[in-house]
């Protein structure tokens, strides 16, 4: 090996305790968003920067990883970033939800409960809520800052006045322990009741915005709703092809150019725990066999 | 009509002066407004009128003097000393602000619906059937067809456009309203309808109100009292048909002359 080396899970160490120095403070304002001096990283933008530089600045030598996207371990992005931090960390990587000690995230949260000796990081393409309502940053920091929040529910309102019912299925707006409004990231709003009272740290970096938030833990996370049409959770109705299990989030997975399709779950890793555990779905004997 | 509040004055400035550099934007001016009462600022473009109603409405800070307005709770405050989220609590539940140019007092991209009923969500409603009951009944109450509900402003005429402005304003039923040039770029048809819809809220509610305009006619309607203003200074006031009637100062008798007749 004469590649170039690098400094311990690539960022110096001024900019991980300039990183660390926003995150306890995002840790005690919950739901704050904490303006940080984002580095460039050897990724582009949306490729998971924030999550990257979070994971780089509290990752240690023991410490095991998990990269999804999407819910699965095996995309692109995933399979970049667990690399990337074997080869600049050393660390461990591992695809078991139960095995890791950090699970860096881009748009899901785990099927499995997580523990309280789990951090979760996710990846942050627009960590403003407000963004689409109001494009002045100093107006909604000062929303922010009065917990001036009556423009969110003008889009919840828009939303049940052209859909009938509240249409927003991804990034839907929580109140973080009955303060600050804070965008969950891209996750499906299935996964917003995770959030609440997790056992586990969750962290959030968005790193073209140069904002870090967290939610710590047993913190009370609630979805923004009204009275007579309450939050509701969505997943498509039916069981996964794979593993046959009615619990976690499905992808539709278009198999043909003549209508075929079929839903899995999102969460590989769920999905070939049910498998290892024997339950089968409809289209197991076509699908490849799961490999650990 | 509600039973008005004689005693104290619901807004008064006191030697209110704006420089904004060597340049006056309006000095020493004194008034009071009584609860129910109109009060229309007139006076030529860049006498100061805007900055005037920028000053009372706390958008603007003053150079000298003060801004005391009677909270609900009856405890007269300067605004100036009222924190931001106490002012803006104000803004939306009891003061309204109407601009001259509806897309500024209105969201263009979001419904009718949603417009009226931003400040009820904003003051804590979750409830959306309520909501929309009171959007619709607002709706009726400045004459917009209640079908057209859930349309965004951008598909409004310019007159609908300034009625629902309008409704989204008074549907916290606020004391104060703050108008500059309501009835400015209408046809007159237009106008005249707005004015007699104006002048029916105003009196069935007790609204006070400082209206700032350029056009007598609109003050000689809708007002009660009136400041004359020029070059930033108050030069004359008194009861509206007195002083349209009867101009005392050489620049009132001009403008009340240079009415064209129609």
């Amino acid at each position: 090996m004469s590649g170039p080396t690098y400094n311990f899970a690539y960022l110096d160490e001024q900019t991980k305790r300039m990183i660390r120095r926003a995150i306890l403070k995002a840790i005690a304002i919950p739901g704050y968003q904490v303006p940080f001096a984002s580095r460039e990283m050897p990724m582009p933008y949306g490729w998971g920067t924030g999550g990257v530089q979070v994971t780089a600045a509290i990752i240690g030598a023991d410490d095991v990883l998990k990269v999804i996207d999407q819910g699965s371990d095996d995309t692109t992005n995933a399979v970049s970033i667990r690399k990337f931090f074997a080869k600049t960390a050393g660390i461990r990587t591992t695809t078991r939800t139960a095995d890791a000690t950090i699970i860096q995230t881009r748009h899901r949260i785990p099927e499995a409960p997580l523990g309280p000796d789990q951090v979760l990081v996710y990846q942050v393409p627009i960590p403003e809520p407000l963004r689409f309502l109001e494009p002045r940053e100093t107006e909604t920091r000062k929303m922010h800052a009065l917990a001036d929040y009556g423009l969110m529910h003008v889009k919840l309102y828009e939303d049940i006045a052209r859909h009938g019912h509240i249409a927003t299925t991804y990034a839907y707006p929580v109140k973080v322990d009955d303060r600050y409004v804070v965008d969950p990231s891209p996750t499906p709003k299935f996964d917003n009741p995770k959030m609440n009272r997790s056992e586990a740290l969750q962290l959030f970096g968005a790193g073209r915005e140069k904002r870090i938030y967290a939610i710590p833990p047993h913190t009370t996370v609630t979805s923004l709703d009204f009275e007579d049409h309450p939050f509701e959770r969505y997943r498509y109705d039916a069981p996964c092809a794979l593993c046959g299990s009615s619990e976690g989030y499905l992808d539709e997975v278009i198999t043909d150019d003549r209508g075929g399709r079929m839903f899995v779950c999102s969460d590989t890793d769920f999905c070939e725990s049910q498998r290892t555990a024997g339950n089968k779905g409809t289209m197991l004997a076509e699908a490849p066999e799961a490999r650990r | 009509m509600t039973t008005l509040n004689c005693e104290r004055p619901l807004l008064a400035a006191e030697g209110l002066s704006k420089m904004y550099g060597r340049i006056i934007g309006c000095r020493d001016v004194s008034f009071e407004l009584y609860e129910g009462e109109v009060l229309a600022v007139v006076g030529e473009s860049g006498s100061g009128k805007s900055t005037l109603l920028q000053l009372l409405s706390a958008q603007l800070e003053p150079s000298a003097g003060r801004v005391v307005y009677t909270m609900r709770d009856g405890v007269a405050r300067d605004l100036a000393k009222l924190g931001e989220a106490e002012q803006r609590f104000l803004f939306r539940t009891d003061w309204g602000y109407v601009h001259q140019d509806p897309t500024l007092g209105l969201r263009m991209a979001v419904s009718a619906g949603a417009n009226v009923g931003e400040r009820l969500m904003a003051v804590g409603w979750r409830h959306y059937g309520r909501i929309r009951g009171a959007a619709t009944e607002w709706l009726d109450r400045v004459e917009i067809d209640r079908d057209r509900i859930d349309d965004v402003p951008r598909t409004y005429s310019g007159g609908m456009r300034q009625r629902l402005q309008i409704a989204r304003n008074l549907v916290t039923r606020p004391r104060l309203v703050f108008m500059d040039e309501p009835t400015g770029g209408l046809d007159v048809s237009v106008q005249a309808r707005l004015l007699d819809l104006l002048r029916g809220l105003v009196f069935d509610l007790g609204l006070a109100v400082v209206i700032v305009t350029h056009d007598l006619a609109v003050a000689r309607l809708l007002s009660h009292r009136i400041i004359v203003m020029k070059g930033g200074e108050v030069i004359e006031t008194g009861l509206t048909d007195q002083v349209l009637d009867d101009p005392r100062e050489a620049y009132t008798q001009l403008l009340v002359s240079s009415v064209l007749p129609a």
